[in-house]
């Protein structure tokens, strides 16, 4: 695959659950970038994010752990009650405290991986209450990557979105459903 | 306001880019070089991403804008020294984190304990203590404290005063409550503190039997030989590299058949010490230390 961008990271919150099923299961068939996912949730939620979302995809849909090696064909769902960043070749986990807020935070998920992955990155903005992910978008643009973001009239909640467009340079504002074919699209190119 | 993109970056413009983070990373080697060689504190083998945060959190609280400014203040300022000592050694915990963990060890480890006439447990990167003060309460209840010493360690100094004070905010106590009837606690949690202004003091007999003292994992070696290893959420700042290492000393520092505990999502899958643990409870991260061979 002449397809440059080894790593995607996506970020959403309110409406999150729904908008990540639309877009795992909108992308070709044998799609295999490793996917990175910040969903906020409560402190004690259990697995389930990750079961519900294995329906939609044939990638491997898991809660990260600590040093997992980042490889094709799997989706990384940061576990509940701490942050998930990325390191060169693998994921980190930390217990540091909540940014804005947040713990999980997409900002802390989106710098790490802008630094990371810098031009091979793409960051993608979700349905959402709140203004996460705006800063760590703007990191990925400022690196390289390209940045895409959900169009706010079709997000559940378009705060996130909108945040996110206002604040960083967006490459694309795309509706739900167009994302996981424009990925597609992207390999072809 | 939305501003357009540049339909794409020229080459000479990402030249630039990866110069920019590899221009960081050199800046935050070398200063954490420097602090090992002035201060002591290894942290070179801490994993990049997270420790970078911590020192850019610490760069913005000095004012300064960048890892090489923070650099010559950290040199020449014990005091800046202090501050990021404190950035890079906390870590944030809480009363019977993942109660379901608490849990197994109450009703998995515990019964292996009961068999020893004396009980060593080791806290490595207790920070403020409250999993010590969960731990003692829960070996309370099963009857085993009064055989039982733990000694519980961490990096710095300043956190260990914090733990043995035993004081926490009462603002949190609602969330440990649950945590502790979650985890299989046989009394009411409210027995075990006293609310003064906004703190909870927690009874000092909790303490009678543990040990604080500081104990570097990077650089300090085994001191005992133990039945339990508690180490939750502290070997996810460190490299692969350091975490076998680190693991190579719990190996040693362990008894035959001695538990290791691990945090929720650590694992020692595809590491050099898997094979020396053997799961015991495989979804609450406890370990058991393989045979000596």
């Amino acid at each position: 695959m002449g397809f440059q961008h080894e790593l995607i990271v996506v970020g959403t919150s309110w409406g999150g659950l729904r908008a990540l099923e639309v877009l795992l299961s909108t992308l070709p068939a044998d799609f295999d970038r490793p996917i990175a996912v910040v969903q906020h949730r409560r402190p004690d939620s259990d697995d389930t994010l990750a079961r519900v979302l294995q329906r939609h995809t044939k990638m491997r849909v898991r809660e990260a752990e600590d040093k997992e090696p980042i490889v094709p064909g799997r989706v990384y769902i940061a576990p509940a009650d701490y942050h998930l960043l990325v390191d060169d070749q693998s994921v980190a986990l930390s217990t540091d405290p909540p940014v804005r807020f947040s713990r999980p935070s997409i900002d802390v998920l989106f710098e790490s991986a802008a630094d990371a992955f810098r031009h091979r990155l793409i960051g993608i903005v979700l349905t959402g209450r709140n203004h996460d992910g705006a800063i760590g978008l703007s990191r990925i643009k400022q690196r390289g990557g390209l940045t895409i973001v959900q169009d706010p009239a079709s997000a559940e909640s378009p705060e996130m979105p909108a945040g996110a467009i206002e604040r960083a340079c967006v490459d694309r504002v795309l509706a739900l459903d167009r994302i996981g074919p424009f990925l597609g699209q992207l390999r072809q190119r | 306001m939305s501003r357009a993109a540049p339909a794409s970056s020229s080459g000479t413009y990402r030249a630039l880019k990866e110069k920019d983070t590899e221009v960081e990373r050199v800046e935050v080697e070398l200063l954490l070089e420097a602090i090992f060689r002035v201060y002591g504190f290894d942290f070179r083998s801490y994993a990049y991403a997270s420790i970078k945060r911590r020192l850019w959190r610490r760069a913005q609280a000095e004012g300064v804008a960048s890892f090489s400014a923070l650099q010559e203040r950290v040199l020449h300022d014990p005091t800046c020294m202090d501050r990021l000592m404190l950035d890079l050694s906390i870590q944030v915990t809480s009363m019977f984190r993942d109660p379901s963990f608490f849990l197994a060890l109450r009703r998995k480890v515990v019964p292996s304990l009961r068999t020893y006439p004396f009980i060593r447990v080791w806290h490595a990167g207790c920070s403020s203590g409250e999993e010590v003060f969960s731990l003692a309460m829960l070996l309370k209840e099963e009857g085993l404290y009064a055989r039982t010493r733990i000694y519980a360690t961490d990096l710095n100094e300043t956190v260990i005063k914090v733990a043995k004070n035993g004081i926490f905010p009462l603002s949190k106590m609602q969330e440990y409550t649950i945590n502790y009837q979650r985890a299989g606690g046989l009394r009411s949690f409210s027995e075990y503190y006293t609310a003064r202004y906004d703190g909870a003091r927690f009874d000092p007999s909790l303490m009678e039997n543990v040990l604080f003292s500081q104990h570097n994992l990077v650089t300090d070696g085994s001191f005992s030989e133990f039945h339990l290893i508690l180490c939750r959420n502290v070997m996810i700042y460190f490299d692969r590299n350091l975490q076998n290492r680190v693991l190579d000393l719990f190996h040693s520092s362990l008894a035959n058949f001695g538990f290791l505990a691990l945090g929720r999502k650590e694992n020692l899958r595809q590491t050099e010490s898997e094979p020396k643990f053997i799961p015991f409870v495989a979804e609450e991260k406890i370990f058991r230390r393989a045979d000596k061979k």
